[in-house]
């Protein structure tokens, strides 16, 4: 395959999966900021930075739900914007067009003009219909892609970089959390802030999830152990890297070679494997969030060098 | 005038019975509502057709008229006998104008023509494209001026767009009105992407030794075509390409893959001839792949089309196509050309000057309808206007009478109505020639205009050629 077409598959998937992240994460920060006893400002904030495209509205002493919704769903110039990731993506669809099938590129071209003419105000009115139709677009189309791609390298490129992006926006929204939430090592662990951390569970949309697997027990290393560890969520890092070296293994028998990315992506899986939460929470959370987003960074980097792009 | 639909007694032709039935039937109301859903669909699936200089919507719909145009079998065995045979004499000539030049020695075609002609590339002269074939789809516009009478307005030797409209227009009216096409009665179009890949398959180049590998080469999405470019590249199941995926190396062509470097053999390149190769030609230009030509001319790759293939669709050569049939084929021309005047010579010059306001004026090098005198539509002061720039310039110029174009069906405001229209088929050559039942046909929407454009507001149509 040409290595402007893996390219534009792998940032195609990236793209997708970052207008669906942040979708959630939206709906997350609006749903928080209803909640009696909340600190509008401080969901905002947590947001912003979460989604790591906004780092100066972050900071911000005036925050609403209108700038952030302005900067994370309308601002074109901000490229990991919902509007510009769909816009993105199509171009890199379009670019290829041929690689992907008439059911993706329905998904991807239909509707994507419709965030272009919205000003703020008419979007924080329709905002929970506008984030739950984002999601339905990146579901069409990663359903279009399930149902009708070939299971060859162009599948293995698109799977491989939305599964990056969600193992790195799980990764920054734990960074977020740890520090907004529980500024003093001391307290981590200390239960203190139930809504909190369910609000994280509520970005990834693993609430009900973790019920299933946690009896409703909320803990910070419940919850941390459930978005690091546990490889039967789909949004957990250690899912994220096992499918990821999936299909870098695939990739390998497929071209006949092992790769670079292969080593980098087996390293994470096996020590997930044997990481226990409490020895994680001992040795650092922070600490293992930050490599693990450096480990994320360079993998891609590691990737797009492996096959040329 | 000659209405397609209906003879001069508003009885419906032969060929158009079904159409006229299912129009009945369905009723002008309902036949709009259809005709807003098909744009809805044309818009989702992404076809859409940008216009050079206009600005406004990059990614623009071209108007599509539900009510098919029809050729009955008959009509259109005529037709394709003489559109294959234009194609070959084409082919023929432009073999010829890189080799001997017998059709100027000759004196049938003067000299300047060919060789002061800027489509004519000096560098092609004594290369041999595989199978002798130089423009390997040959798009020709044909008009019909009476019931038994075509006449071709020009020929498309480089790289004639439009086939993906055939293909597409068919696909929703398949979609919108199966019901239309279960009996049979309408020729089928699919064949065209594997006519289309076995033919560039077939002109493989020498230094190939195993199955070609066979690319589709785009400047890129932005481009006005890139639909179209990636639709054929999809359908024939190639890789489609930008000039940055391409390199040269060892005296052959590659493209960067996943796996690193894979050999091209045959390019259909959807690029003009300047810009394939900025060491050849255009050194300024971004496009490209340098050392492209080199390759090409020692047989390592094949371009589709040739380079220099548009000196035989030049609008002055055009004038001497039925002479190209007798010459190398020593065959009658089965379709006309349409009268022509060229400026260039002193009397046809002087005719054309005096009876501007009957002609229609054309550039020899222009296309797409832009920069034309439509005599009797124009203003005197665009006339006048139009006069100096001809004295100024005169072999820059053809004139050609005011055809009376044939009107089909449209889907108006007020119902049905009559539009001129004319048709593209699209005519493959390599080892063999085919030709599909079908092509474009382009409508004028406009009221009266004789210009089918797309960026001049043209519409398109599904054109059903009839089984036997």
């Amino acid at each position: 395959m040409l290595s402007r077409t893996a390219e534009n598959m792998f940032w195609m998937g990236r793209y997708m999966e970052r207008a669906d992240a942040t979708a959630r994460l939206i709906e997350m920060g609006y749903r928080m900021a209803m909640l009696p006893g909340s600190n509008e400002l401080e969901e905002w904030r947590s947001v912003a930075a979460a989604s790591g495209s906004a780092p100066d509205i972050a900071e911000a002493t005036r925050l609403n739900a209108g700038s952030v919704v302005q900067r994370l769903l309308l601002d074109p110039d901000n490229p990991s914007s919902i509007r510009s990731c769909l816009t993105s993506a199509r171009a890199n669809g379009r670019a290829i067009r041929t690689a992907l099938t008439q059911d993706m590129w329905e998904a991807l071209n239909d509707g994507w003009r419709s965030l272009g003419q919205m000003d703020a105000e008419t979007a924080l009115k329709n905002l929970p219909s506008l984030l739950e139709w984002t999601k339905n677009r990146t579901a069409a189309f990663r359903g279009a892609s399930e149902i009708s791609l070939l299971r060859n390298d162009g599948y293995f490129f698109l799977r491989m970089g939305g599964l990056i992006e969600r193992a790195d926006m799980t990764l920054r929204l734990l960074d977020v959390k740890y520090y907004v939430l529980l500024p003093e090592t001391d307290v981590v662990g200390g239960g203190r802030d139930y809504h909190q951390w369910t609000s994280v569970l509520r970005a990834t949309s693993a609430l009900r999830a973790y019920h299933h697997v946690y009896k409703g027990d909320y803990t910070p290393w419940g919850i941390a152990d459930f978005l690091i560890l546990n490889a039967t969520f789909p949004r957990s890092v250690s899912y994220c890297y096992r499918a990821i070296k999936r299909f870098l293994d695939d990739l390998g028998e497929l071209y006949g070679e092992n790769s670079a990315p292969q080593l980098i992506a087996g390293e994470m899986v096996d020590r997930l494997d044997t990481l226990e939460i409490e020895e994680l929470f001992q040795s650092g959370l922070h600490q293992f969030i930050s490599d693990a987003i450096d480990t994320t960074r360079q993998l891609s980097h590691e990737i797009s060098k492996a096959y040329h792009f | 005038m000659y209405n397609e639909m209906f003879s001069d007694d508003r009885s419906v032709r032969g060929p158009y019975e079904k159409v006229a039935e299912w129009i009945s039937a369905a009723g002008v109301d309902l036949l709009k509502l259809r005709q807003s859903e098909a744009e809805a669909i044309f818009r989702k699936i992404g076809i859409t057709f940008a216009v050079y200089g206009e600005g406004g919507d990059p990614e623009r719909l071209i108007p599509f008229d539900l009510i098919p145009r029809v050729f009955g079998a008959s009509e259109w065995r005529k037709l394709s006998r003489g559109i294959k045979q234009r194609s070959r004499a084409l082919n023929a000539f432009l073999y010829d104008v890189y080799h001997r030049g017998e059709i100027l020695r000759a004196g049938i075609i003067p000299e300047e023509l060919v060789y002061q002609n800027e489509a004519f590339l000096p560098e092609m002269i004594g290369v041999d494209p595989p199978g002798r074939v130089y423009s390997h789809i040959v798009g020709v516009d044909i008009v019909r001026t009476d019931g038994d009478k075509f006449q071709v307005l020009e020929d498309n030797c480089r790289t004639p767009s439009g086939v993906s409209y055939m293909l597409e227009n068919r696909e929703i009216m398949m979609r919108m009105f199966p019901q239309l096409f279960h009996a049979g009665i309408v020729e089928s179009v699919d064949s065209y992407p594997s006519m289309l890949k076995k033919t560039l398959e077939e002109v493989a180049p020498i230094k190939c030794d195993d199955d070609p590998t066979v690319v589709l080469l785009t400047p890129g999405s932005l481009n006005s075509a890139y639909y179209e470019h990636s639709f054929l590249a999809d359908l024939m199941g190639i890789e489609l390409v930008e000039p940055q995926d391409l390199f040269i190396d060892n005296g052959l062509c590659w493209m960067r893959t996943t796996r690193g470097p894979q050999r091209v053999d045959v390019i259909y390149r959807r690029i003009d001839d300047t810009y394939i190769d900025p060491l050849a030609f255009k050194a300024d230009s971004l496009l490209g792949v340098p050392g492209l030509f080199s390759v090409y001319r020692s047989g390592g790759v094949t371009l589709c089309s040739a380079p220099g293939a548009g000196v035989a669709d030049d609008k002055a050569i055009y004038v001497f196509v039925p002479d190209m049939i007798k010459f190398y084929l020593g065959e009658k021309p089965i379709l006309e050309n349409v009268q022509t005047w060229r400026c260039s010579a002193p009397d046809d010059c002087k005719y054309v000057l005096e009876n501007l306001k009957d002609l229609v004026v054309k550039r020899v090098h222009g296309s797409g309808g832009y920069g034309m005198l439509i005599g009797p539509h124009a203003t005197k002061k665009e006339v006048d206007a139009f006069r100096a720039k001809i004295k100024a310039n005169p072999s820059e110029f053809i004139a050609q009478p005011t055809l009376d174009l044939s009107t089909a069906p449209i889907l108006g405001e007020a119902g049905i109505e009559d539009r001129h229209v004319d048709f593209r088929p699209y005519c493959l050559v390599g080892k063999e020639i085919r030709l599909t039942p079908g092509g474009l046909t382009r409508v004028a929407l406009k009221k009266g205009s004789l210009v089918v454009n797309s960026s001049q507001g043209g519409g398109v149509k599904d054109t059903w050629i009839l089984a036997d």
